[in-house]
Protein backbone atom coordinates (compact mmCIF):
# COMPACT_ATOMS: atom_id res chain seq x y z
CA UNK A 1 0.00 0.00 0.00
CA UNK A 2 1.59 3.33 -1.09
CA UNK A 3 1.32 6.86 0.29
CA UNK A 4 0.81 8.92 -2.45
CA UNK A 5 0.97 12.95 -1.85
CA UNK A 6 -1.61 14.87 -3.68
CA UNK A 7 -0.22 18.03 -4.59
CA UNK A 8 -3.26 20.16 -3.70
CA UNK A 9 -4.61 17.97 -0.23
CA UNK A 10 -1.07 16.41 1.23
CA UNK A 11 -0.58 12.72 2.20
CA UNK A 12 -2.85 10.09 1.38
CA UNK A 13 -3.47 6.57 1.47
CA UNK A 14 -3.44 4.78 -1.99
CA UNK A 15 -6.95 3.81 -1.79
CA UNK A 16 -8.26 7.40 -2.29
CA UNK A 17 -6.26 7.40 -5.36
CA UNK A 18 -6.49 5.90 -9.15
CA UNK A 19 -4.04 5.22 -11.61
CA UNK A 20 -4.28 6.36 -15.29
CA UNK A 21 -0.69 4.81 -16.80
CA UNK A 22 1.90 7.07 -18.49
CA UNK A 23 2.17 10.71 -18.83
CA UNK A 24 3.01 13.33 -20.94
CA UNK A 25 1.74 11.76 -23.96
CA UNK A 26 0.40 14.47 -25.84
CA UNK A 27 -2.83 14.37 -28.02
CA UNK A 28 -2.26 14.79 -31.57
CA UNK A 29 -1.97 18.34 -32.81
CA UNK A 30 -4.19 17.51 -36.25
CA UNK A 31 -5.67 13.97 -35.70
CA UNK A 32 -7.02 14.14 -39.67
CA UNK A 33 -3.31 13.82 -40.82
CA UNK A 34 -2.83 10.70 -39.20
CA UNK A 35 -1.77 7.13 -40.67
CA UNK A 36 -3.33 4.18 -38.76
CA UNK A 37 0.32 3.24 -37.42
CA UNK A 38 0.34 6.80 -35.84
CA UNK A 39 -3.11 6.28 -33.96
CA UNK A 40 -2.42 2.95 -32.93
CA UNK A 41 0.78 3.90 -31.57
CA UNK A 42 -0.64 7.24 -29.65
CA UNK A 43 -3.76 5.20 -28.59
CA UNK A 44 -2.31 1.64 -27.83
CA UNK A 45 1.32 1.72 -27.30
CA UNK A 46 3.47 2.52 -24.17
CA UNK A 47 6.98 2.92 -22.86
CA UNK A 48 6.47 0.19 -19.75
CA UNK A 49 9.65 0.97 -18.63
CA UNK A 50 11.96 -1.18 -15.59
CA UNK A 51 12.86 1.89 -13.03
CA UNK A 52 11.80 5.68 -13.17
CA UNK A 53 8.14 6.20 -14.19
CA UNK A 54 6.31 9.50 -14.97
CA UNK A 55 2.60 8.30 -14.66
CA UNK A 56 -1.04 10.12 -14.18
CA UNK A 57 -3.20 9.75 -11.27
CA UNK A 58 -6.51 11.03 -9.86
CA UNK A 59 -7.80 11.75 -6.36
CA UNK A 60 -11.10 9.97 -7.32
CA UNK A 61 -11.85 9.74 -3.43
CA UNK A 62 -10.98 13.26 -2.22
CA UNK A 63 -10.12 16.65 -4.45
CA UNK A 64 -10.97 14.75 -7.35
CA UNK A 65 -8.05 16.34 -9.35
CA UNK A 66 -5.12 14.59 -11.40
CA UNK A 67 -1.49 15.23 -11.23
CA UNK A 68 1.52 13.53 -12.30
CA UNK A 69 3.71 11.24 -10.02
CA UNK A 70 7.44 10.22 -10.82
CA UNK A 71 7.52 6.43 -9.19
CA UNK A 72 9.88 3.55 -9.52
CA UNK A 73 8.26 0.76 -11.07
CA UNK A 74 10.75 -1.73 -9.27
CA UNK A 75 11.15 -0.63 -5.30
CA UNK A 76 7.40 1.30 -5.76
CA UNK A 77 9.57 4.37 -4.20
CA UNK A 78 7.77 7.67 -5.06
CA UNK A 79 9.92 10.46 -6.21
CA UNK A 80 7.94 13.12 -6.94
CA UNK A 81 4.54 14.62 -7.30
CA UNK A 82 3.54 17.42 -9.30
CA UNK A 83 0.86 19.39 -11.26
CA UNK A 84 -0.69 18.69 -14.50
CA UNK A 85 1.36 21.60 -16.61
CA UNK A 86 4.45 21.32 -14.57
CA UNK A 87 7.16 20.35 -15.87
CA UNK A 88 8.84 16.80 -15.47
CA UNK A 89 11.55 17.22 -12.23
CA UNK A 90 14.57 15.56 -12.76
CA UNK A 91 14.83 12.66 -9.95
CA UNK A 92 18.21 10.74 -9.36
CA UNK A 93 17.63 6.73 -9.27
CA UNK B 1 17.36 -40.55 -22.36
CA UNK B 2 15.73 -43.39 -19.42
CA UNK B 3 12.51 -43.31 -19.89
CA UNK B 4 9.86 -43.35 -16.82
CA UNK B 5 8.04 -46.36 -16.14
CA UNK B 6 6.24 -48.60 -13.25
CA UNK B 7 9.14 -50.26 -13.94
CA UNK B 8 12.02 -47.51 -13.46
CA UNK B 9 9.78 -46.61 -10.38
CA UNK B 10 10.44 -50.23 -8.79
CA UNK B 11 14.08 -50.17 -10.06
CA UNK B 12 14.66 -46.84 -8.08
CA UNK B 13 13.07 -47.69 -5.13
CA UNK B 14 14.94 -50.37 -4.54
CA UNK B 15 18.20 -48.44 -5.27
CA UNK B 16 16.89 -45.82 -2.68
CA UNK B 17 16.37 -43.17 -5.61
CA UNK B 18 19.98 -43.48 -5.81
CA UNK B 19 20.55 -43.49 -9.37
CA UNK B 20 17.49 -41.57 -11.07
CA UNK B 21 19.53 -40.06 -14.03
CA UNK B 22 19.51 -36.18 -14.66
CA UNK B 23 16.49 -35.05 -15.95
CA UNK B 24 18.39 -32.06 -18.29
CA UNK B 25 21.93 -31.25 -19.41
CA UNK B 26 23.81 -27.70 -18.24
CA UNK B 27 25.51 -27.21 -21.50
CA UNK B 28 27.84 -24.33 -22.61
CA UNK B 29 26.22 -22.12 -24.78
CA UNK B 30 27.43 -22.67 -28.47
CA UNK B 31 28.80 -19.84 -30.95
CA UNK B 32 25.57 -20.04 -32.77
CA UNK B 33 21.79 -21.50 -33.20
CA UNK B 34 19.51 -21.90 -35.68
CA UNK B 35 16.95 -20.51 -33.46
CA UNK B 36 17.74 -19.04 -29.74
CA UNK B 37 14.26 -18.92 -27.34
CA UNK B 38 14.58 -16.22 -24.79
CA UNK B 39 12.70 -17.43 -21.70
CA UNK B 40 12.75 -20.72 -20.02
CA UNK B 41 8.90 -20.74 -18.62
CA UNK B 42 6.58 -23.19 -20.17
CA UNK B 43 5.93 -20.96 -23.08
CA UNK B 44 9.62 -21.02 -24.71
CA UNK B 45 9.97 -24.53 -23.10
CA UNK B 46 7.38 -25.86 -25.03
CA UNK B 47 8.59 -23.67 -28.06
CA UNK B 48 11.45 -25.56 -28.34
CA UNK B 49 10.10 -28.68 -27.86
CA UNK B 50 7.80 -28.69 -30.62
CA UNK B 51 10.44 -26.71 -32.62
CA UNK B 52 12.34 -30.02 -31.95
CA UNK B 53 9.86 -32.40 -32.10
CA UNK B 54 7.42 -31.28 -35.11
CA UNK B 55 9.58 -28.69 -37.22
CA UNK B 56 12.85 -30.64 -37.49
CA UNK B 57 14.75 -27.98 -35.89
CA UNK B 58 17.67 -29.32 -33.22
CA UNK B 59 19.97 -26.84 -32.72
CA UNK B 60 17.98 -24.74 -30.40
CA UNK B 61 18.62 -22.77 -27.09
CA UNK B 62 16.46 -21.99 -24.36
CA UNK B 63 17.97 -19.22 -22.33
CA UNK B 64 16.95 -18.27 -19.27
CA UNK B 65 17.93 -15.36 -17.00
CA UNK B 66 16.83 -17.40 -13.71
CA UNK B 67 15.97 -21.04 -13.04
CA UNK B 68 13.78 -22.99 -15.27
CA UNK B 69 9.93 -22.10 -14.65
CA UNK B 70 10.70 -19.65 -11.67
CA UNK B 71 8.79 -16.94 -13.46
CA UNK B 72 4.84 -17.06 -14.06
CA UNK B 73 5.22 -20.46 -14.29
CA UNK B 74 5.87 -20.96 -10.81
CA UNK B 75 3.72 -18.22 -9.69
CA UNK B 76 0.39 -18.97 -11.17
CA UNK B 77 -2.92 -20.61 -9.65
CA UNK B 78 -2.32 -23.76 -12.22
CA UNK B 79 -5.87 -23.65 -14.06
CA UNK B 80 -6.55 -25.01 -17.27
CA UNK B 81 -9.42 -24.01 -19.74
CA UNK B 82 -10.67 -23.10 -22.79
CA UNK B 83 -14.32 -21.14 -22.11
CA UNK B 84 -13.33 -18.05 -24.29
CA UNK B 85 -15.87 -16.26 -25.93
CA UNK B 86 -14.22 -15.14 -29.07
CA UNK B 87 -13.53 -17.46 -31.96
CA UNK B 88 -9.96 -16.48 -32.30
CA UNK B 89 -9.41 -16.94 -28.51
CA UNK B 90 -11.38 -20.22 -28.87
CA UNK B 91 -9.26 -21.61 -31.33
CA UNK B 92 -6.22 -21.27 -29.54
CA UNK B 93 -7.21 -22.32 -26.03
CA UNK B 94 -8.74 -25.30 -27.15
CA UNK B 95 -6.13 -26.04 -29.29
CA UNK B 96 -3.89 -25.85 -26.30
CA UNK B 97 -6.86 -27.76 -24.00
CA UNK B 98 -6.12 -30.63 -26.66
CA UNK B 99 -2.71 -30.70 -26.32
CA UNK B 100 -3.17 -31.17 -23.06
CA UNK B 101 -5.25 -33.58 -22.81
CA UNK B 102 -2.27 -36.23 -24.47
CA UNK B 103 0.51 -34.14 -22.68
CA UNK B 104 1.66 -36.46 -19.95
CA UNK B 105 1.86 -39.29 -22.58
CA UNK B 106 3.62 -37.42 -25.02
CA UNK B 107 6.23 -35.81 -22.63
CA UNK B 108 7.03 -39.29 -20.42
CA UNK B 109 5.88 -37.09 -17.40
CA UNK B 110 3.18 -36.85 -15.40
CA UNK B 111 2.25 -33.35 -15.30
CA UNK B 112 -0.74 -33.77 -12.66
CA UNK B 113 -3.64 -33.11 -15.53
CA UNK B 114 -6.58 -33.07 -13.77
CA UNK B 115 -9.86 -32.41 -15.70
CA UNK B 116 -11.80 -32.02 -12.65
CA UNK B 117 -14.51 -29.50 -13.90
CA UNK B 118 -13.94 -25.34 -13.78
CA UNK B 119 -17.19 -23.17 -12.40
CA UNK B 120 -17.78 -19.74 -13.49
CA UNK B 121 -20.50 -18.29 -11.24
CA UNK B 122 -23.03 -15.78 -11.52
CA UNK B 123 -24.19 -13.12 -8.79
CA UNK B 124 -26.05 -10.67 -10.54
CA UNK B 125 -28.24 -10.29 -13.60
CA UNK B 126 -25.51 -9.03 -15.75
CA UNK B 127 -23.69 -11.68 -14.73
CA UNK B 128 -26.18 -14.30 -15.79
CA UNK B 129 -26.42 -12.24 -19.15
CA UNK B 130 -22.79 -12.43 -19.68
CA UNK B 131 -22.52 -16.14 -18.73
CA UNK B 132 -25.41 -16.58 -21.30
CA UNK B 133 -23.44 -15.07 -24.05
CA UNK B 134 -20.43 -16.46 -23.61
CA UNK B 135 -21.54 -20.25 -22.21
CA UNK B 136 -23.90 -20.03 -26.05
CA UNK B 137 -20.47 -18.77 -28.01
CA UNK B 138 -18.22 -21.43 -26.29
CA UNK B 139 -20.86 -24.16 -27.05
CA UNK B 140 -21.19 -23.27 -31.01
CA UNK B 141 -17.51 -23.50 -31.03
CA UNK B 142 -17.79 -27.49 -30.28
CA UNK B 143 -16.34 -26.47 -26.64
CA UNK B 144 -18.00 -27.75 -23.71
CA UNK B 145 -20.42 -25.55 -21.87
CA UNK B 146 -23.21 -26.36 -19.48
CA UNK B 147 -25.27 -23.94 -17.56
CA UNK B 148 -26.19 -25.16 -13.74
CA UNK B 149 -28.80 -23.66 -11.47
CA UNK B 150 -27.70 -22.84 -7.81
CA UNK B 151 -28.79 -26.30 -6.65
CA UNK B 152 -26.37 -28.02 -8.91
CA UNK B 153 -23.70 -25.27 -7.77
CA UNK B 154 -24.65 -26.80 -4.42
CA UNK B 155 -24.37 -30.08 -5.28
CA UNK B 156 -20.93 -29.73 -6.43
CA UNK B 157 -19.94 -27.26 -3.66
CA UNK B 158 -22.37 -28.46 -1.13
CA UNK B 159 -20.55 -25.96 1.89
CA UNK B 160 -21.14 -22.88 -0.60
CA UNK B 161 -23.34 -19.97 0.62
CA UNK B 162 -25.64 -19.39 -2.12
CA UNK B 163 -27.82 -16.52 -0.38
CA UNK B 164 -24.97 -14.08 0.90
CA UNK B 165 -23.86 -10.81 0.07
CA UNK B 166 -22.70 -12.39 -3.39
CA UNK B 167 -25.79 -14.40 -3.95
CA UNK B 168 -25.57 -16.96 -6.52
CA UNK B 169 -27.65 -16.89 -9.30
CA UNK B 170 -26.52 -19.61 -11.49
CA UNK B 171 -23.13 -20.80 -13.18
CA UNK B 172 -21.43 -22.02 -16.14
CA UNK B 173 -19.35 -25.28 -16.01
CA UNK B 174 -16.74 -26.26 -18.13
CA UNK B 175 -15.95 -30.23 -17.42
CA UNK B 176 -12.93 -30.40 -19.33
CA UNK B 177 -11.36 -27.65 -17.41
CA UNK B 178 -9.21 -28.06 -14.15
CA UNK B 179 -5.78 -27.73 -13.01
CA UNK B 180 -2.11 -29.03 -13.83
CA UNK B 181 1.11 -29.61 -11.93
CA UNK B 182 2.77 -26.04 -12.87
CA UNK B 183 6.11 -27.14 -12.42
CA UNK B 184 5.63 -30.38 -13.92
CA UNK B 185 4.93 -28.53 -17.52
CA UNK B 186 8.59 -26.61 -17.32
CA UNK B 187 10.13 -29.69 -16.03
CA UNK B 188 8.64 -32.14 -18.25
CA UNK B 189 9.19 -29.78 -21.68
CA UNK B 190 12.43 -29.25 -20.38
CA UNK B 191 13.33 -32.77 -20.37
CA UNK B 192 11.93 -33.98 -23.34
CA UNK B 193 13.53 -31.01 -25.17
CA UNK B 194 16.74 -31.87 -24.07
CA UNK B 195 16.32 -35.32 -24.66
CA UNK B 196 16.08 -33.83 -28.47
CA UNK B 197 19.22 -31.89 -28.26
CA UNK B 198 17.71 -28.78 -26.89
CA UNK B 199 20.41 -26.90 -25.12
CA UNK B 200 18.79 -25.01 -21.99
CA UNK B 201 20.88 -22.91 -20.68
CA UNK B 202 20.18 -21.32 -16.90
CA UNK B 203 21.25 -18.48 -15.04
CA UNK B 204 21.97 -16.48 -18.36
CA UNK B 205 20.44 -12.69 -18.92
CA UNK B 206 19.79 -11.38 -21.99
CA UNK B 207 21.02 -7.65 -21.99
CA UNK B 208 20.71 -6.54 -25.62
CA UNK B 209 19.78 -7.78 -29.47
CA UNK B 210 22.96 -8.10 -31.77
CA UNK B 211 21.00 -6.27 -35.19
CA UNK B 212 22.35 -5.43 -38.83
CA UNK B 213 20.45 -4.44 -41.38
CA UNK B 214 16.94 -4.33 -39.24
CA UNK B 215 17.64 -8.54 -38.88
CA UNK B 216 18.24 -10.28 -35.80
CA UNK B 217 21.21 -11.99 -35.42
CA UNK B 218 22.02 -12.91 -31.93
CA UNK B 219 21.71 -12.12 -28.28
CA UNK B 220 24.09 -10.89 -26.27
CA UNK B 221 24.20 -12.58 -22.87
CA UNK B 222 25.89 -12.04 -19.17
CA UNK B 223 27.71 -15.21 -20.84
CA UNK B 224 28.43 -13.87 -23.87
CA UNK B 225 27.02 -13.36 -27.61
CA UNK B 226 25.36 -16.36 -28.94
CA UNK B 227 24.41 -15.72 -32.56
CA UNK B 228 20.92 -17.30 -33.88
CA UNK B 229 19.32 -17.20 -37.54
CA UNK B 230 16.44 -16.87 -35.42
CA UNK B 231 14.95 -15.27 -32.62
CA UNK B 232 11.89 -15.95 -30.10
CA UNK B 233 11.30 -13.96 -27.23
CA UNK B 234 8.68 -15.79 -24.78
CA UNK B 235 9.27 -13.58 -21.39
CA UNK B 236 6.09 -13.02 -19.32
CA UNK B 237 6.76 -9.95 -17.25
CA UNK B 238 9.79 -7.99 -19.09
CA UNK B 239 8.49 -7.82 -22.70
CA UNK B 240 8.74 -4.68 -22.77
CA UNK B 241 12.52 -4.47 -21.25
CA UNK B 242 13.44 -6.93 -24.12
CA UNK B 243 11.43 -4.59 -26.93
CA UNK B 244 13.09 -1.47 -25.64
CA UNK B 245 16.23 -3.33 -25.97
CA UNK B 246 15.19 -4.28 -29.91
CA UNK B 247 14.32 -0.81 -30.61
CA UNK B 248 10.53 -1.00 -30.45
CA UNK B 249 7.28 -0.18 -28.22
CA UNK B 250 4.58 -2.20 -27.19
CA UNK B 251 1.19 -2.14 -26.46
CA UNK B 252 1.34 -3.53 -23.14
CA UNK B 253 1.37 -2.46 -19.20
CA UNK B 254 3.20 -4.50 -16.55
CA UNK B 255 1.32 -5.06 -13.19
CA UNK B 256 1.84 -7.59 -10.33
CA UNK B 257 -0.43 -10.22 -9.96
CA UNK B 258 -0.83 -11.97 -6.30
CA UNK B 259 -1.67 -14.89 -5.16
CA UNK B 260 -2.21 -17.11 -1.97
CA UNK B 261 -2.56 -20.63 -0.74
CA UNK B 262 -3.68 -21.53 3.14
CA UNK B 263 -2.63 -24.93 5.25
CA UNK B 264 -3.38 -28.38 3.92
CA UNK B 265 -6.29 -29.62 4.35
CA UNK B 266 -7.88 -32.82 4.18
CA UNK B 267 -10.23 -32.92 0.27
CA UNK B 268 -12.90 -30.61 0.69
CA UNK B 269 -13.25 -28.71 -2.78
CA UNK B 270 -12.72 -30.88 -6.19
CA UNK B 271 -13.54 -28.60 -8.89
CA UNK B 272 -12.37 -25.04 -9.45
CA UNK B 273 -14.62 -22.21 -8.69
CA UNK B 274 -14.20 -19.04 -10.33
CA UNK B 275 -16.14 -15.98 -9.61
CA UNK B 276 -15.33 -13.03 -12.05
CA UNK B 277 -17.65 -9.93 -10.57
CA UNK B 278 -15.80 -10.32 -7.00
CA UNK B 279 -12.48 -11.75 -8.45
CA UNK B 280 -12.15 -14.71 -6.45
CA UNK B 281 -11.08 -17.97 -7.73
CA UNK B 282 -10.17 -20.83 -5.89
CA UNK B 283 -9.02 -24.48 -5.88
CA UNK B 284 -7.49 -27.22 -3.92
CA UNK B 285 -4.11 -28.57 -4.72
CA UNK B 286 -3.29 -32.23 -4.37
CA UNK B 287 -1.17 -31.44 -1.37
CA UNK B 288 -4.46 -30.13 0.23
CA UNK B 289 -3.76 -26.34 0.33
CA UNK B 290 -6.39 -24.12 -0.99
CA UNK B 291 -5.00 -21.89 -4.29
CA UNK B 292 -6.29 -18.66 -4.31
CA UNK B 293 -6.05 -16.26 -6.68
CA UNK B 294 -6.26 -12.17 -6.27
CA UNK B 295 -6.28 -9.45 -8.33
CA UNK B 296 -3.89 -7.26 -9.94
CA UNK B 297 -2.73 -3.90 -8.78
CA UNK B 298 -3.81 -1.05 -10.72
CA UNK B 299 -0.58 0.44 -10.98
CA UNK B 300 2.21 -0.61 -13.48
CA UNK B 301 5.16 -2.16 -11.52
CA UNK B 302 7.66 -4.87 -11.80
CA UNK B 303 8.32 -5.45 -7.75
CA UNK B 304 6.95 -9.19 -7.81
CA UNK B 305 4.96 -8.04 -4.90
CA UNK B 306 1.41 -6.11 -4.88
CA UNK B 307 -0.55 -4.28 -2.40
CA UNK B 308 -2.02 -5.83 1.10
CA UNK B 309 -5.83 -4.24 0.32
CA UNK B 310 -5.63 -6.63 -2.99
CA UNK B 311 -5.20 -9.50 -0.64
CA UNK B 312 -8.31 -8.21 1.62
CA UNK B 313 -10.88 -7.88 -0.95
CA UNK B 314 -10.41 -11.32 -2.38
CA UNK B 315 -10.28 -12.98 1.04
CA UNK B 316 -13.25 -11.11 1.82
CA UNK B 317 -15.38 -12.61 -0.68
CA UNK B 318 -13.97 -15.52 -0.41
CA UNK B 319 -14.88 -16.04 3.08
CA UNK B 320 -18.43 -15.06 2.31
CA UNK B 321 -18.71 -17.68 -0.12
CA UNK B 322 -17.48 -20.60 1.99
CA UNK B 323 -17.93 -19.33 6.01
CA UNK B 324 -16.44 -23.01 6.51
CA UNK B 325 -12.97 -21.64 5.00
CA UNK B 326 -13.15 -18.95 7.81
CA UNK B 327 -10.62 -19.98 10.04
CA UNK B 328 -7.91 -21.81 7.68
CA UNK B 329 -4.40 -20.04 8.24
CA UNK B 330 -2.80 -18.46 4.89
CA UNK B 331 0.54 -20.30 4.13
CA UNK B 332 2.30 -18.09 1.43
CA UNK B 333 1.33 -15.00 -0.53
CA UNK B 334 3.32 -13.89 -3.16
CA UNK B 335 3.10 -11.84 -6.82
CA UNK B 336 4.05 -12.35 -10.57
CA UNK B 337 4.09 -9.48 -13.33
CA UNK B 338 1.55 -10.13 -15.61
CA UNK B 339 1.95 -8.54 -19.53
CA UNK B 340 -1.49 -6.89 -19.76
CA UNK B 341 -2.74 -5.87 -23.52
CA UNK B 342 -5.59 -3.59 -23.59
CA UNK B 343 -8.05 -6.39 -25.20
CA UNK B 344 -6.79 -9.03 -22.59
CA UNK B 345 -5.44 -11.21 -25.42
CA UNK B 346 -1.83 -12.08 -26.22
CA UNK B 347 0.49 -10.77 -28.52
CA UNK B 348 1.76 -14.19 -30.92
CA UNK B 349 3.40 -12.17 -33.87
CA UNK B 350 7.01 -11.20 -35.97
CA UNK B 351 8.13 -8.10 -34.88
CA UNK B 352 9.65 -4.50 -36.80
CA UNK B 353 12.92 -6.80 -36.84
CA UNK B 354 13.36 -9.55 -39.18
CA UNK B 355 13.55 -12.93 -38.04
CA UNK B 356 12.77 -11.91 -34.19
CA UNK B 357 9.49 -13.55 -32.95
CA UNK B 358 7.71 -12.16 -29.71
CA UNK B 359 5.08 -13.89 -27.77
CA UNK B 360 3.67 -12.18 -24.87
CA UNK B 361 1.26 -10.32 -23.57
CA UNK B 362 -0.61 -13.21 -21.57
CA UNK B 363 -2.02 -10.72 -18.79
CA UNK B 364 -3.37 -12.76 -15.78
CA UNK B 365 -3.83 -16.48 -17.65
CA UNK B 366 -1.31 -17.86 -19.67
CA UNK B 367 -0.50 -21.07 -18.07
CA UNK B 368 -3.11 -22.60 -19.34
CA UNK B 369 -2.17 -22.18 -23.16
CA UNK B 370 1.15 -23.17 -22.73
CA UNK B 371 1.05 -26.39 -24.71
CA UNK B 372 -0.91 -24.79 -27.84
CA UNK B 373 1.56 -21.15 -27.78
CA UNK B 374 4.45 -22.97 -27.42
CA UNK B 375 3.06 -25.15 -30.10
CA UNK B 376 1.64 -22.42 -33.07
CA UNK B 377 4.53 -20.04 -31.88
CA UNK B 378 7.25 -23.23 -32.59
CA UNK B 379 5.47 -23.58 -36.07
CA UNK B 380 5.39 -19.61 -37.04
CA UNK B 381 9.19 -19.66 -36.51
CA UNK B 382 9.98 -22.91 -38.19
CA UNK B 383 8.05 -21.35 -41.48
CA UNK B 384 8.91 -17.74 -41.44
CA UNK B 385 5.32 -17.32 -41.34
CA UNK B 386 2.58 -17.16 -38.80
CA UNK B 387 0.62 -20.83 -37.69
CA UNK B 388 -3.16 -19.61 -38.98
CA UNK B 389 -4.52 -19.92 -35.41
CA UNK B 390 -1.52 -16.81 -34.12
CA UNK B 391 -2.52 -15.07 -37.23
CA UNK B 392 -5.29 -13.39 -35.64
CA UNK B 393 -2.82 -12.64 -32.18
CA UNK B 394 -0.42 -10.10 -34.52
CA UNK B 395 0.46 -6.81 -33.10
CA UNK B 396 -0.33 -5.22 -36.15
CA UNK B 397 -4.22 -5.60 -34.89
CA UNK B 398 -3.36 -2.38 -32.66
CA UNK B 399 -3.01 -0.35 -36.33
CA UNK B 400 -5.83 -1.80 -37.90
CA UNK B 401 -8.53 -2.31 -35.14
CA UNK B 402 -8.95 -5.88 -35.49
CA UNK B 403 -8.70 -6.20 -31.37
CA UNK B 404 -10.22 -9.83 -29.64
CA UNK B 405 -11.65 -8.32 -26.51
CA UNK B 406 -11.68 -10.30 -24.34
CA UNK B 407 -11.63 -7.81 -21.51
CA UNK B 408 -15.20 -6.79 -22.52
CA UNK B 409 -16.23 -10.29 -22.86
CA UNK B 410 -15.15 -12.31 -19.61
CA UNK B 411 -15.01 -9.09 -17.96
CA UNK B 412 -12.36 -10.20 -15.44
CA UNK B 413 -10.75 -13.60 -14.50
CA UNK B 414 -8.70 -14.46 -17.03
Amino acid sequence: MLIIECPWCGKRDQSEFTAHGEAHIARPGDPYKLSDEEWGDYVFFRKNPKGLHYERWVHSHGCRRWFNVARCTITDHIYATYKPGDVRPEVEE
Amino acid sequence: MKRYSIFSLIRNAVSYHQNWQRAWRSPHPRKEYDVVIVGGGGHGLATAYYLAKECGITNVAVIEKGWLGGGNTGRNTTIVRSNYLWDESARLYEHAMKLWEGLSRDLNYNVMFSQRGLLHLAHNVHDLQEIGRRGNAIYLNDIDSEFLSPEQVRERVPFINLNCRYPVLGAVLQGRGGTARHDAVAWGYARAADDRGVDIIQNCEVTGFRIEHNTVQGVETTRGTIGAKKVGCVVAGHCSVLAEMAGFRLPIESFPLQALVSEPIKPILDCVVMSGSIHAYISQSDKGELVIGAGSDAYNSYSQRGGFDVIEETVGPVIELYPIFSRLKMLRQWGGIVDVTVDRSPIVSKTPVQNLYFNCGWGTGGFKATPGSGHVFAHSIARGEMHPIAQPFSINRFHSGALIDEGAAAAVAH
